[in-house]
């Protein structure tokens, strides 16, 4: 748990980290993880902010009412909790069927080839 | 016996609980991976739980349907930024930061840069956002639990400081992680029963229409039809709007970068349980939040004026408690005294968590990143490292409660929205560059962090919400140069461009060298923390 004389943590150097990143399911995994969260970052903060400007500026819109007292701002504010509900449960979904398998693989291979038990890669 | 009596007895059962809760907590709490992280051996139902604990303060369970009960739509565009935060600490944080982190948030920068600087930087930032949420907990304490008991006076508000403040310290140094997490999940469980029951109560008065309960809201309100849209806050003029939308900003990107929030990802085994556990907050956090929605409405469209009035005078926050004695049966009824104290000690249960998960956040980064890894370079034992962290919680809790006592009458609700400024400027970018850029270095994260940091508070001293304003902290005195009271909209874009400007124009290969390690734990687990055996 030393610094060393560089101010950087030891015990960086377990040559098993490298080989997993050069694997073919390592590179597998985070083109899979970064195809889905990148593309879902993007949509759902300019849907929010979609919802934030058109309450700020497009209000004409947003007034006209659809049954009884209920308006435009409603739905889209109740909107917005469905697609964050849904994205959640579409994440969850996608993480144990596409992330999950890759990273368990990879981490009983770290498991059998990792250099030494007494410092497995401690922060 | 009188809803005072009903309210004390259930505030002091409250305190009983909890504090039998930290007792038996501190009885399984050993070593650091317990004090700090509660051994990561909570179920992921668990810590969703006590992530709802941490995260409903008593500024959104009073404020946000108060803020509905008083200005209608708005308030309700405020819980949005509340909720789809957390899709971001979802995908992009809670995960990587529980395979790459052991205790702090620093942790993860620490794992590929020079240790000093970030970890000072790192630590600097988590004092300054939960040392401001925390006092504009605690000056919300004392207004509120006096309103609560019904006691009048600056001593009464100073004593709830004290008492409040004594609690959480109590809770943090004794229970570490364990009985602050147990604290919360209680809470959690109190807050989403007591608002069920009011709102299962308020639509049972309406046949379960919600267009007549609006409509009711609306004409009660005396606004009419534009109680129900956007706009009787914040879209007074442009600088109004523009500041809303700077505001929706710090919400939805700060939440991912709250310290106490961050430090409740580590308390799981695996970071599928940490996934898990942001899926059970989300379900809690926004069926909370369209509770909210009913109970600022209900307010509006149930009570009676004089008992409006008193919520337009208490600023919002009485809507819940004073809706809650309306569907029992109304002032002077048994059942109204019941379900009035009922709601109370909920909102009490509340702020109590929220003050020490913030409490146990700052200290832990004093004693982990500042006392171990800068002055004693990762040498202090783990028992050396949890007294510090002991110490550390009095002293953050008594500055707490000393800055608390004489800004008690002040208004400090301005507070919350810069901590999460703060957290959006300062740490979201660290955060995120940290985990999916290369090239990013300590230099960069010692800027974007310093950079965020110095920027949103500053702007917010020149802002009118510090001098200048009728409703400001300093009435008399006017220096509020810069017209928005909330900074995100700059300081946000200047945090990440600082960390891309650090990083481009200095040179550190071990930082790029460490990051293929980082990736591969981060996205894997391979190397991450285990939990603790017992």
């Amino acid at each position: 748990m030393s610094n060393t004389d560089n101010g950087y943590a030891p015990h960086r150097d377990d040559p098993i980290y490298d080989q997993l990143h050069d694997s073919a399911d390592f590179t597998e995994l985070r083109r899979r993880y970064r195809g889905f969260v990148i593309p879902a970052t993007v949509a759902f903060l300019t849907w929010y902010l979609l919802y934030v400007v058109m309450s700020n500026w497009a209000t004409g819109f947003m007034d006209t009412q659809l049954v009884g007292n209920i308006n435009v701002a409603l739905v889209f504010g109740l909107l917005q909790f469905v697609t964050t509900f849904l994205l959640a449960w579409v994440y969850s979904r996608f993480s144990t069927s596409k992330l999950d398998p890759l990273a368990r693989k990879l981490d009983d291979e770290y498991a059998a080839g990792r250099r030494s038990d007494a410092d497995g890669g401690r922060a | 016996m009188s809803s005072q009596t009903l309210t004390t007895v259930l505030f002091l059962a409250v305190v009983a609980v909890t504090i039998g809760i930290t007792v038996w907590a501190s009885r399984q709490t050993a070593g650091a991976a317990d004090y700090y992280a509660g051994g990561r051996g909570f179920t992921s139902f668990q810590n969703g739980l006590a992530i709802g604990g941490d995260y409903m303060s008593a500024a959104s369970f009073l404020g946000i349907s108060g803020i509905i009960a008083l200005s209608g739509y708005d308030g309700f565009l405020y819980s949005i930024g509340f909720l789809v935060a957390w899709l971001v600490a979802l995908l992009l944080v809670a995960e990587m930061l529980r395979n790459a982190g052991r205790f702090t948030m620093a942790d993860q920068l620490a794992y590929r840069m020079r240790q000093k600087p970030v970890r000072q930087a790192a630590a600097t930032s988590t004092v300054v956002v939960s040392i401001f949420y925390l006092l504009a907990q605690m000056v919300g304490a004392g207004a509120l639990v006096s309103l609560l008991l019904d006691v009048e006076g600056d001593a009464a508000k100073n004593l709830t400081i004290l008492a409040v403040g004594a609690l959480m310290i109590f809770y943090v140094t004794v229970g570490g992680m364990k009985g602050t997490t147990w604290v919360q999940i209680v809470k959690a469980f109190l807050l989403m029963t007591g608002s069920a029951l009011i709102v299962v109560l308020v639509l049972i008065k309406f046949d379960f229409n919600i267009s007549d309960l609006l409509g009711t809201a609306a004409s009660n309100s005396g606004q009419g039809q534009a109680f129900l849209e956007p706009g009787l806050k914040y879209g007074i003029d442009t600088t109004s709007k523009i500041d809303f939308l700077s505001l929706g900003l710090a919400l939805v990107l700060g939440t991912a970068g709250l310290p106490h929030i961050l430090i409740r990802f580590y308390t799981v085994p695996t970071a599928r349980d940490a996934r898990k556990s942001v899926l059970w907050a989300i379900a809690l956090i926004g069926t909370f939040y369209l509770f909210t929605l009913v109970l600022g409405f209900g307010a509006a469209a149930m009570l009676t004026d004089s008992k409006y009035a008193d919520v337009a005078a208490s600023g919002g926050n009485l809507a819940s408690v004073l809706l809650a004695e309306e569907v029992g049966g109304g002032d002077g009824s048994t059942g109204g005294a019941v379900l009035l104290a009922v709601i109370a000690a909920v909102a009490f249960a509340t702020i109590l968590a929220v003050v020490a998960g913030l409490t146990l956040a700052s200290s832990t980064s004093v004693a982990h990143d500042i006392y171990n890894n800068v002055t004693k370079q990762g040498q202090a034992t783990e028992q050396q490292e949890i007294k510090v962290a002991r110490i550390a919680a009095f002293v953050i809790g008594g500055v707490a409660i000393l800055l608390a006592i004489p800004a008690k009458n002040l208004n400090v609700a301005f507070l919350v929205a810069l901590a999460f400024a703060v957290a959006a400027s300062a740490n979201l970018p660290a955060i995120v560059y940290n985990m999916f850029w290369r090239g990013f270095n300590t230099r960069g994260a010692v800027w974007s962090i310093y950079g965020g940091l110095i920027s949103s508070v500053g702007l917010v001293f020149f802002s009118p919400v510090v001098s200048g304003s009728p409703t400001a902290l300093f009435t008399d005195s006017d220096w509020s140069y810069f017209p928005l009271s909330n900074p995100g909209i700059i300081s946000i874009p200047l945090g990440f461009f600082l960390g891309w400007l650090g990083s481009v124009t200095s040179s550190e290969p071990e930082a790029a060298e460490r990051y293929t390690e980082l990736e591969v734990r981060a996205l894997t687990g391979a190397g991450s923390e285990k939990a603790v055996q017992h």
